[in-house]
């Protein structure tokens, strides 16, 4: 199935390339972002958090007990974030002269996407020499003579480096998921006054670490069933409560700010965007709310887990989609394609995801934890 | 769980501190003006008899084709705004039973919007404060497109290698010593073309003239920050379309907040020193956190 | 008719006029409807007053004219044989000296090719050649014989000593209607076969004869032609397509279109465009020079569309009803407004959303459900 939907997607995106933007997707002029941007790469990357929350908590809080739980959220972030760089390039329009992007003398330094580009991309590259090490002790002993004594010979060294590797991997996220929201600030009275706010940086990255936690916790219940382990409930339940305070913190800080803005006044207006709002604040206080309940299953842990993804979701898309307001008489909806696309990539990053636990040591319990 | 509320604690603070630093450390961005040499154009609504000679100028001297699938019954050249085939057209502005036309065109913001949003420049500010675009370094990402307050910048949906479509006041022409093509064109002088600052003045002492007849109002002189193409209407300016009276630039907030985050990258360097500082501490302490793998 | 002239009988117009007993008043007469129709861009046209434009084509020595018959029909002969009123042939035989036609001489057999030689003898390098028709060039030529020759060997033997060629019609311009489709006879030209000549091509089915006429006469006056445009064609009558000055232009501009033959739209005489007319794309003078001194005496003006006889590529090759591309039309009352309605929402799309975003959060709950008995809190208080 997701390997199916995965292809209906590269035959899509062979399509997307034959006729060009204006007729595979719903885009146009008054809504030039649409859902591969606001899903694949905002929403996308605020999924692929996992390893950049479970990192700080690890490494710079110390928790080592969640040390199991780390390369899976990190192999999770690594293809998401593959997967929101191939999702620009399918929608920008002259991906071929992306590469000038190396230009690095060519750089409008005024410019967020700049920083959200190169950092994603720089991003990208880290998490998967994080990974490395996961893939190189399976090399050790098994493959070829070459790869085998390659992998002997880069191990330690890229042990005794990842340290400084992994801080970068800490870096990035917190630049490149602050400046995600920032993008929308330059939509400036184009953007909606419930979400226009200077905080959209710090918001953005609140609740990308929440929505990271809460994949983690998703994440690590479908695997235990999908590989037949025993689900790491006593680590999950304390990253649950991490996620909601988060969300509680947001949801708090933001109604202030809205509040000192003075603009309570919109909290009241029954249009699109006052509903949208309410909608997504109830939401992240529902979802909080059941990840601190005392009396808790795996079960009502992932619901509220799953919760957080999808609010900080529809934040994501209320910002980018919903609350940006091009001239009257503009509408989108993303197109079958845009859609099919999009689930075709979540598909194969699925697909690649169960490929690559099976045969390298990520998840630990199975074999090769150690290496 | 103590642990859980205080790390969280922890992460929040620091976070907040950050931002704060930086967004609370910076001055206000410095006001842009037009430069010296800036030429624009000014736009007297009260003089546009809507007869599109501009329009088919401008598709003539800017060789853009005729669209035919807006209005035009796949007959006329008959676009339903601004738009892949189109950098210069006359709306006709309906209000109280009234109506006015309006041309619209790209507005050569003083403070542009999409040269701040541009990733490698490729529409930048040129000569005479003309707003630019330059093919070899556009990717096609349309953040121009998210960023532009009057929907100006459009991309050629229809193409599969598609360029950004809007006017760039006939820069060719102007080298060869024309006119813009609309301001050639047309026939009352609704539009005309010059130094901005000499069209700020013509248009006060149009408006002077004849007060009864234009709105006390040159839009352009400091909208948005100001913008070198200018109009004087008889009409509220919203009626024409002109969603935006304030007078601060569009790229200002993000700006200010970026600018002040990223001010000589100190604040990353920080950040990216402290966290190989706290982790190395960590590791040395031996702990849970015995292998950093 | 004049048309048997001997060859050395070149007077001026004005003697001509006057031993044949033309009317100054016809004369006059003729000299404006010219000047209708090369109101510019034509020298012996270029006055002020009618007056003055007589005075000088009065002055004009009549040219010699040798007129070649290749494949045709004869309309382009006809065309000039039936204006309205029957003086004026005459009189356009008076301002010429025809001094070879095979359709209006009264010589035939070796009569008529003794006068043909005679003419080219008499006026070497100084005659104007006009021919009508296309050449056959498939086969080594079989296809049309006069005179016991080849028709491109005639043409060629006659366009030696000639000063100038007007090739009047379509056929003689491009091939006309002959070199359609698979082009059985392999038509040409005259400017495919003769090289070294300057040709005025004037296409058409048939040309407007004052065109003709302008041409030959400006010739005769000072042995220059009027300019041309890239296809050989005088850019006095060819430099605008029909459509540009078409009476019925202002029922295109308010969208108002005749869509059958003889619906009411067609009886009000609104635009033609979507029977198939050619107007917009075909570069001739009809709209504002009609035929045979009648007004309205053209296709658009009857009520059919235009046919784009004298343009390559659309007379006898688009068909007849097809439409033509239309080169920057702007349509009336079509303003946008300043916030366009722009194209909706797919249904289909929406229904597709619905689909996924629905099993999607069904299933994530659902399997929520399979977790609900896992409460383990093995490690939940072991860090403190």
């Amino acid at each position: 199935m997701l390997v199916f939907l995965a292809a209906v997607a590269v035959a899509l995106i062979a399509w997307r390339f034959t006729v060009g933007l204006g007729r595979s997707t719903a885009l146009s002029d008054g809504y030039p972002w649409g859902i591969w941007i606001a899903f694949d790469v905002v929403t996308g990357t605020a999924f692929a958090c996992g390893g950049y929350a479970m990192a700080f908590l690890v490494y710079i809080f110390n928790k080592g007990k969640y040390h199991p739980l780390v390369r899976p959220a990190v192999l999770t972030s690594a293809l998401g974030y593959s997967i929101a760089g191939l999702s620009v390039m399918i929608d920008v329009g002259r991906p071929w002269a992306a590469w000038r992007l190396a230009k690095v003398w060519t750089w409008n330094l005024n410019s967020v996407l700049l920083e959200v580009a190169v950092c994603i991309m720089a991003y990208t590259v880290v998490l998967w020499i994080e990974l490395a090490p996961a893939f190189l002790a399976k090399f050790k002993t098994t493959g070829p003579a070459k790869v085998q004594s390659f992998a002997r010979a880069t191990l330690p060294f890229l042990e005794k480096a990842l340290i400084w590797i992994i801080a970068l991997g800490m870096l990035l996220p917190t630049m490149h998921q602050s400046s995600l929201g920032a993008l929308m600030l330059l939509a400036g009275p184009r953007l909606h006054g419930l979400w226009n706010t200077a905080w959209l940086p710090l918001f953005n990255l609140v609740t990308c670490v929440a929505m990271g936690f809460a994949i983690v916790v998703a994440e690590s219940a479908f695997s235990s069933v999908a590989f037949g382990r025993k689900p790491e409930f006593g680590l999950l339940k304390p990253i649950g409560r991490v996620a909601a305070w988060l969300t509680l913190a947001f949801v708090v800080f933001r109604f202030a700010d809205l509040a000192f803005k003075g603009r309570v006044g919109l909290f009241g207006t029954f249009d699109l965007y006052g509903i949208m709002f309410w909608i997504e604040a109830a939401l992240f206080v529902l979802a909080s709310f059941m990840l601190l309940r005392r009396k808790q299953s795996l079960g009502s842990l992932l619901r509220g887990a799953m919760l957080v993804a999808i609010a900080g979701g529809l934040y994501r898309f209320d910002t980018f989609l919903v609350a940006f307001q091009p001239e009257r008489g503009w509408h989108y909806f993303p197109s079958v394609t845009e859609q099919l696309i999009t689930l075709g990539l979540v598909a194969g990053e699925l697909a690649v995801y169960g490929a690559v636990v099976k045969y390298f040591p990520i998840l630990s319990g199975t074999e090769g934890e150690r290496a | 769980m103590s642990t859980d509320r205080r790390t969280l604690l922890k992460g929040l603070c620091a976070a907040a501190t950050c931002t704060v630093a930086g967004v609370s450390a910076v001055e206000a961005r410095e006001k842009k003006v037009a430069p010296a040499d800036a030429v624009g154009l000014l736009y007297d609504a009260t003089k546009c008899i809507g007869c599109k000679a501009c329009v088919a100028k401008c598709k003539e001297v800017n060789k853009l084709q005729a669209d035919v699938d807006g209005y035009g019954d796949g007959l006329y050249d008959a676009p339903e705004g601004l738009n892949e085939y189109t950098k210069n057209v006359i709306q006709l502005a309906k209000y109280n039973g009234e109506t006015s036309y309006v041309k619209k065109q790209c507005m050569h913001c003083v403070d542009p919007a999409c040269t701040s949003a541009c990733m490698m420049g490729a529409l930048h500010k040129g000569k005479f404060g003309i707003v630019e675009w330059e093919a070899n370094k556009c990717i096609g990402c349309r953040y121009c497109q998210v960023a532009c307050p009057f929907g100006v910048p459009k991309f050629q949906w229809s193409k599969l290698s598609p360029r950004l479509v809007k006017c760039e006041l006939c820069k060719d022409r102007l080298a060869e010593g024309k006119l813009p093509g609309c301001v050639e064109a047309c026939p009352r002088q609704a539009v005309i073309y010059g130094k901005r600052e000499e069209l700020l003045q013509e248009a006060h002492r149009r408006i002077a003239t004849k007060p009864d007849l234009y709105v006390n109002k040159v839009y352009g002189e400091k909208e948005l920050g100001g913008t070198q193409v200018l109009y004087i209407s008889h009409v509220p300016f919203e009626n024409l379309g002109f969603r935006f009276q304030q007078e601060e630039a569009v790229p200002n907030l993000q700006q200010t907040v970026q600018h002040g985050i990223y001010k000589g990258f100190a604040a990353p360097l920080a950040l990216y020193g402290i966290l190989g500082a706290v982790m190395f501490r960590n590791r040395k302490k031996g702990d849970a956190n015995d292998d950093v793998r | 008719m004049a048309a048997t002239n001997s060859p050395a009988d070149h007077c001026t117009i004005a003697q001509q006029l006057e031993s044949s007993g033309v009317s100054r008043r016809d004369f006059v007469t003729f000299c404006g409807k010219l000047m209708v129709a090369a109101p510019f861009g034509l020298g012996i046209t270029n006055y002020l007053s009618v007056d003055a434009v007589a005075a000088e084509i009065a002055g004009i020595r009549r040219p010699s004219v040798i007129w070649l018959h290749m494949q045709e029909c004869t309309g382009c002969t006809e065309t000039l044989l039936r204006p309205a009123t029957p003086d004026l042939a005459t009189l356009l035989f008076d301002v010429i000296s025809l001094d070879y036609h095979e359709t209006v001489m009264a010589a035939s057999g070796a009569d008529a090719e003794a006068a043909l030689a005679d003419a080219m003898k008499a006026n070497k390098g100084k005659y104007v050649l006009v021919v009508e028709g296309s050449i056959p060039m498939k086969d080594n030529g079989i296809y049309l014989k006069v005179a016991n020759k080849w028709g491109a060997d005639r043409l060629r033997e006659v366009a030696k000593d000639a000063a100038a060629i007007v090739a009047i019609g379509s056929c003689a311009s491009w091939g006309g209607v002959q070199s359609s489709g698979i082009n059985p006879t392999g038509s040409v030209g005259v400017d495919s076969i003769i090289k070294d000549k300057p040709i005025i091509n004037l296409p058409g089915c048939p040309p407007n004869p004052y065109v003709t006429l302008g041409v030959v006469l400006q010739y005769a006056k000072n042995g220059t032609v009027p300019e041309l445009d890239a296809l050989k064609r005088p850019k006095f009558a060819y430099d605008r397509v029909i459509h540009d000055q078409c009476p019925r232009r202002a029922h295109f501009d308010a969208g108002r279109f005749a869509t059958q033959f003889g619906d009411d739209a067609h009886r009000e005489g609104y635009c033609l465009y979507k029977l198939g007319c050619k107007g917009p794309v075909t570069h001739a003078p009809c709209s504002t020079r009609h035929f045979n001194d009648v007004v309205d005496a053209w296709p658009i003006g009857i009520g059919a569309p235009c046919f784009g006889c004298t343009e390559k590529g659309v007379g006898y090759t688009i068909a007849l009803f097809d439409t033509v591309p239309i080169e920057r039309p702007f349509g009336p009352d079509t303003y946008p407004g300043v916030y366009a309605e722009r194209k909706g929402v797919s249904p289909a799309a929406t229904a597709v959303a619905g689909v996924v975003g629905g099993a999607i959060v069904g299933a994530g709950y659902l399997a929520s459900k399979k977790f609900d008995n896992v409460t383990g809190g093995d490690s939940d208080t072991k860090e403190e």
